[in-house]
């Protein structure tokens, strides 16, 4: 029996010390009527082999593309050393510190994490992980709107990702939050804070400020967060971890610094992975931590004062509060921030700026040599990091299929989600690509273009 | 030690990131960071090393066994994690298009279906993230069922008082109103209290059965009757599917949502608190509600269903498509047990339940519900023991690990005092569970014989008892250089 390891006398000592015929007696409180029949769609079991087989054939017909897509998730070289220890079964197959004593390693590491991510948004702290980078705006949100008290509703840029909005619309929707949305500067690509006084007319609990944007370019973050705070609302800003080792955090935006940070976890040491599972990150300032949703962990002492580790401000959480805690959420990413944490003391304070200016440079590369084909252009003006969007005189639809075929991913079509860009490209290069890659890249696409 | 005490400034890793620095050109300087974060300066050897220590200091699966209950700490196979991280699964972008990822996506359609035949429902849907999130869809789903048919009127979910945390949580997220249902003396939700509480402004019951008590609600389809006839409808929180999986399905007692923690009965890692995972499935009313992208598949071709062809589903609760590698993981986990795998599940973790629960009865152990069978778990309350000896349910636990054996859940469900809830999992042997019994007896006798030795625990961690009030108001969540 796969992974039950009772034998024969197993069962029958089991039973007999119970007091009961068969193993399904066991099941007699279930009404008989309510009992099933077997499971068609279920099929056989398959033996290591057959499944590794099944597996391998699957992905071969997948296979390996040269990924130009940004658009959120990113990919970047992962160490070897990151997922062989993440993988580790102490690691792998223990679940939430409850008991503390018996778990100092994930607690321990958990606040190193805490440390790490503080630093790099320029907080003064930060909750062990969220779900993803969606679920942690939204999460940053209700945050908002529990500290402002009277207002309820969050000013949200178009710039943001767009399906980070639907995330927020989604989870916020029964709380009776407005969510309004802010146009940007179809010029510069940017929400431009002389435009945002209408907005502003009405209170509001918080501005989300993406840096950079959906679109790569790089926001004006201290006008915005200035404005913010000018009407009494909160910034929250919404960033990438990796340009966060080059960019100035979110914690000094501005004359007072945005309150809350919160972001995709993804780009620091998490594979692609079609979608998940990535981890979002959530840090804020000290005046807001009673109202941080997720796990904390907090430095104590021992019995015998020495250093440990534990869970703590519990008491906002839904197992100790139920109907009146912060959030329903349980789970964190545990796994997914023991491989952030890894990444980031292997690529260290040097490293990640690195990975930062690369994927920053080759991107840029990659735009200069697309530009010099006729008929494609940059869209915005604004400054940006690591990925950019190019307008095409032709079908943009068409010149994604024929790269395909040459197993180059060359971009998201931006109309996707914004119906106005037509035939736009968003695209991106990261250190993981050659100067090599970012020609052939550029060979393929102009002669797709003609 | 911290990794930032292992640091020293200029020390690096120079095979790990680009071995020279580029240009950012393009960025104006005043939106460039002048302060280099607090991230440590190590060496591979170092970070390696200090990693590897610090997961020694943790108990998993892989070392102890793990009886938490309602979390269900069964055996991960290795090969779900080995095949999950082939290197086409670990490099498809979620935004690739849909033909270059045939493979990935004809292992969602199967997991769908697989799903759907399981809890016996109409359509699942794999994106929600966790269980708390999984819930959350749920509810959304009761209610954008109830405003789609005008009725406005349903403010309250009824949630028993046994229920997790969770699902009050949940409830109030979505905009309701909680009402509590109180549990009898036989572990059963109170018919005549739940008859009491339904009327025109139910929206629905949310519903754990087996409970987190561990004993199946025998009253299931009079609760589906009275719950339905009021207009409400009724939430499934698969928790415990596990311990009646291919037993009975939600959709034959009469549940119209259900969510289920693949990191549960599908034993997808827990990895330290996540990555979880739970799908929802619906019953056909609540079809056109699901939360969208899911799999669907023409002529041999998969793809993704959207918003677009959904205009009623609630909408999206991930910024992609959910945790694909945990399902991923799920998915080999069903494949290499098939069907027969799936009903031993809920068969031997009830047989070792039960097993566990007569021999510490036999023990001395007060059995909270002990005239029920139990389901895949069951509670032993040590109230007797705390008035008589002051000894208590987190004494034990502590002198637990001393003993090799990671803790039961304690202190849940709230109701019961002094409680344990203990869960074996079918994936653990009769001599392991024996071995616990008699780590358990022997707690017995030093409560008698050395209480301080119990009431001191633990003694051999790497750690004696922490102290969380210190820690709750003595706020340190970050390491600072100079403190």
């Amino acid at each position: 029996m796969p992974f039950i390891p009772h034998t024969k006398e197993d069962i029958a000592e089991m039973l007999d010390s119970i007091g009961a015929e068969s193993i399904e007696t066991l099941f007699d409180e279930i009404p008989t009527d309510l009992k099933s029949g077997q499971l068609t769609e279920v099929p056989p079991g398959l033996s290591e082999m057959e499944i590794t087989r099944l597996m391998m054939e699957r992905a071969n017909q997948d296979g390996l593309y040269q990924n130009f897509i940004g658009a959120g998730a990113y990919e970047h070289h992962i160490p070897a050393a990151v997922w062989q220890i993440t993988t580790r079964g102490e690691f792998y197959s223990s679940y939430t510190p409850y008991q503390a004593e018996a778990s100092q390693g994930t607690l321990q590491l958990l606040y190193e994490y805490q440390t790490m991510m503080a630093s790099l948004t320029g907080m003064d702290v930060s909750n062990a992980s969220m779900y993803d980078g969606a679920t942690a705006l939204a999460e940053a949100a209700l945050m908002a709107v529990r500290s402002h008290r009277t207002s309820r509703r969050i000013l949200i840029p178009q710039t943001v990702h767009p399906v980070y909005r639907k995330v927020v619309r989604a989870i916020v929707s029964n709380q009776k939050i407005d969510i309004i949305e802010l146009p940007f500067c179809t010029k510069s690509g940017q929400v431009l804070p002389d435009t945002l006084e209408e907005f502003g007319k009405e209170d509001f609990a918080a501005l989300v400020i993406p840096q950079p944007n959906f679109f790569g370019v790089l926001e004006q973050v201290d006008a915005l967060t200035d404005w913010a705070h000018s009407k009494n609302a909160l910034a929250i800003g919404v960033v990438n971890p990796t340009a966060l080792a080059l960019l100035t955090p979110p914690g000094e935006w501005g004359n007072k610094g945005a309150d809350i940070a919160v972001g995709e976890g993804q780009p620091l040491g998490i594979p692609l992975s079609s979608g998940g599972p990535y981890f979002g990150f959530m840090a804020c300032k000290n005046s807001l931590i009673r109202q941080i949703p997720g796990r904390i962990i907090g430095r104590t002492n021992d019995l015998d004062g020495k250093t440990g580790y534990v869970l703590t401000l519990q008491a906002r959480e839904q197992h100790i509060r139920r109907s009146k805690a912060t959030s329903n959420i349980c789970t964190n990413q545990g796994l997914m921030v023991t491989a952030a944490t890894i990444y980031m003391s292997l690529l260290g304070p040097e490293g990640l700026r690195r990975v930062a200016e690369h994927s920053h440079a080759n991107t840029m590369e990659l735009v200069q040599k697309l530009e010099k084909v006729s008929g494609v252009d940059r869209v915005f003006s604004g400054p940006i990091f690591h990925e950019a969007a190019l307008k095409l005189s032709k079908p943009v639809g068409a010149i994604l299929d024929k790269l395909k075929n040459k197993k180059i991913l060359a971009g998201l079509n931006l109309q996707e989600f914004y119906p106005d860009l037509e035939n736009t490209l968003l695209v991106c290069a990261t250190e993981t690509k050659t100067a090599a890659d970012i020609q052939a890249f550029a060979e393929q696409f102009e002669q797709a273009f003609d | 030690m911290l990794i930032f005490e292992h640091a020293r400034p200029g020390r690096r890793n120079y095979s790990q990131a680009p071995t020279t620095t580029a240009s950012v050109d393009g960025i104006p300087d005043h939106l460039l960071r002048k302060k280099q974060p607090l991230l440590p300066e190590v060496s591979e050897m170092d970070t390696v090393r200090h990693y590897t220590r610090l997961s020694q200091k943790n108990f998993s699966i892989d070392t102890e066994f793990y009886p938490l209950g309602s979390c269900t700490m069964k055996y991960n196979p290795r090969a779900c994690n080995s095949l999950a991280m082939l290197p086409q699964n670990l490099a498809r972008h979620p935004l690739a298009p849909e033909d270059t990822g045939q493979g990935f996506l004809a292992c969602m359609y199967d997991l769908q279906e697989i799903l759907k035949n399981i809890t016996g429902m109409a359509g699942v849907s794999l994106t929600p993230m966790a269980g708390a999130q999984g819930e959350l869809i749920g509810v959304m789903m009761i209610r954008a069922y109830h405003e789609s048919r005008g009725d406005f009127a349903r403010t309250e979910i009824i949630v028993p008082d046994a229920a997790h945390g969770t699902n009050p949580a949940t409830a109030v997220m979505c905009g309701f109103k909680v009402v509590e249902i109180a549990t009898d003396k036989e572990g059963n939700v109170d018919l005549d209290a739940l008859k009491a509480a339904v009327g025109p402004q139910t929206a629905g019951l949310m519903l754990t059965n087996p409970s987190t008590l561990g004993v199946f609600e025998e009253n299931v389809t009079e609760m589906s009757r009275v719950v339905h006839q009021a207009g409400g409808l009724l939430y499934y929180d698969g928790a415990n599917l596990n311990a009646v999986l291919g037993k009975v399905k939600p959709g034959d007692m009469g549940f119209d949502v259900i969510h289920i923690n693949l990191h549960k009965t599908f034993s997808t890692p827990h990895g330290g608190g996540g990555p979880g995972s739970a799908p929802v499935g619906v019953a056909k009313r609540l079809l056109p509600f699901l939360p969208v992208p899911f799999v669907t598949q023409e002529d041999g071709k998969y793809r993704w269903v959207n918003e677009k062809e959904r205009p009623q589903s609630i909408g999206r609760l991930s910024a992609h498509m959910g945790n694909a590698g945990v399902l991923l993981r799920a998915y080999i986990y069903v494949r290499l047990l098939g069907k027969d795998g799936m009903h031993r599940i809920a068969e031997f973790a009830t047989l070792n339940a039960n097993y566990l629960m007569a021999e510490l009865k036999k023990a001395g152990f007060e059995i909270a519900y002990p005239t029920r069978r139990a389901s895949h778990e069951f509670i032993v309350t040590l109230k007797d023991i705390k008035d008589k000896t002051g000894i208590t349910a987190m004494n034990l636990a502590k002198r637990l690990l001393d003993k090799g054996f990671h803790a039961p859940t304690t202190y849940f469900p709230m109701l019961v005092p002094e409680c344990l809830l203990i869960e074996p999992a079918e994936t653990e042997s009769k001599q392991t569970l024996d071995a616990f019994v008699t780590a358990m007896k022997e707690i017995l006798t030093e409560i008698k014989e050395q209480p301080d030795m119990v009431k001191n625990a633990p003694h051999t961690m790497p750690l004696r008892k922490l102290d969380d009030v210190k820690a709750a108001r003595e706020l340190d969540l970050c390491w600072k250089p100079d403190a």
